[in-house]
């Protein structure tokens, strides 16, 4: 349940790109969240309601995509989606694999009026 | 008029930029840091008075502790001797970096090994670096051996998993060999050492794990 400090961090750029911008107004935020990285997009969604009050993105809409555990296996060049998180390649069994995606959490964009 | 603008920032990058910096510092005065995480229970300080107890006294360590309420495991460390510093998060249920920034200024410079105890959790501490060289997790057994899919991230970013309480897995559906694959199979570069606190066994791997690296560090710092 980290997913309020999270929140936090997310309003800090927010604010900053904001105040950049010269915007009183956020029309909506887009997220990527991992699946591997540990956060509950669920949670967040609930999280960035509660810090957005009487915030220049009071009424902004929040966007999460999610984006699975994607790797590609060194030894075949296979490229897989691994919902069970097993690092083993489903074709060949190497173990050496090198992760794509699956693990950011990141602020993708951000929706302002100026 | 609406304008979208492209950031693409971490939102953890605040706290990964504090940890480099931690990171950075300690580790050119040539201090190995080690991050402890697992759930409540699983023996983190316990084991940490166990190496304290067989270190040999030419290496120095200091303990930073992690809990939401109480100064009682910096307390157990200090009796061993130890510097320990006790951050109370007042509630949250990990440690961030700037926590450990906060209280950097007391870390003495001669220090060999500092380690970080974090809250008692096997979800959040792992979505937080702490300028740590070394994240272990700890698994306990009678916790069960299918924690690690449980908990991938507590594994996956760890380098090193530390089995606890090994002595009682006897007594309990524990299987040594099944945790191990299941923790292998999401971490393949994972270390893993098989320790009792009560009956001291593999606490001497696990230190002469930290002095090795800690000499690897060392001789790159050279």
């Amino acid at each position: 349940m980290h997913e309020l400090s999270i929140a936090a961090n997310l309003f800090e750029i927010i604010e900053e790109k904001a105040r950049e911008n010269k915007s009183k107004k956020i029309v909506s935020v887009k997220l990527k969240v991992g699946a591997l990285s540990g956060v509950v997009p669920e949670f967040l969604e609930t999280a960035f309601d509660i810090y957005k009050k009487e915030t220049i993105a009071d009424s902004a809409r929040l966007e999460i995509e999610k984006v699975p555990l994607k790797i590609k296996c060194q030894n075949c060049h296979t490229e897989m989606v691994k919902d069970d998180f097993v690092f083993i390649c489903s074709k060949c069994g190497s173990k050496k694999l090198e992760t794509l995606s699956g693990t950011e959490l990141l602020l993708e964009k951000i929706e302002m009026e100026v | 008029m609406k304008k979208e603008i492209l950031v693409l920032e971490e939102l953890l990058g605040s706290n990964k930029k504090i940890a480099s910096e931690i990171r950075n510092k300690l580790e050119e005065k040539g201090i190995l840091t080690i991050n402890f995480l697992s759930s409540p229970g699983t023996g983190k300080t316990t084991l940490l008075e166990r190496i304290a107890e067989n270190l040999n006294p030419d290496y120095k360590m200091g303990v930073i502790e992690g809990d939401i309420e109480t100064e009682r495991d910096a307390e157990r460390i200090r009796a061993k001797g130890i510097p320990a510093w006790q951050i109370i998060t007042g509630g949250a249920c990990h440690l961030e970096a700037k926590m450990v920034a906060k209280i950097f200024s007391e870390i003495p410079v001669d220090l060999d090994f500092l380690f970080i105890e974090n809250v008692g959790n096997l979800v959040c501490p792992a979505s937080y670096d702490l300028g740590e060289r070394i994240r272990c997790v700890l698994l306990s057994t009678p916790e069960g051996d299918d924690k690690p899919k449980k908990y991938p991230k507590a594994f996956t970013t760890s380098d090193c998993l530390i089995i606890t309480k090994v002595d009682l897995a006897p007594l309990l559906p524990f299987n040594l060999e099944y945790a191990q694959k299941e923790a292998l199979e999401i971490n393949p570069k994972l270390k893993i050492f098989l320790t009792s606190a009560l009956k001291g066994s593999g606490i001497n791997e696990l230190i002469e794990y930290f002095l090795s690296t800690l000499r690897q560090l060392r001789q790159k710092n050279a």
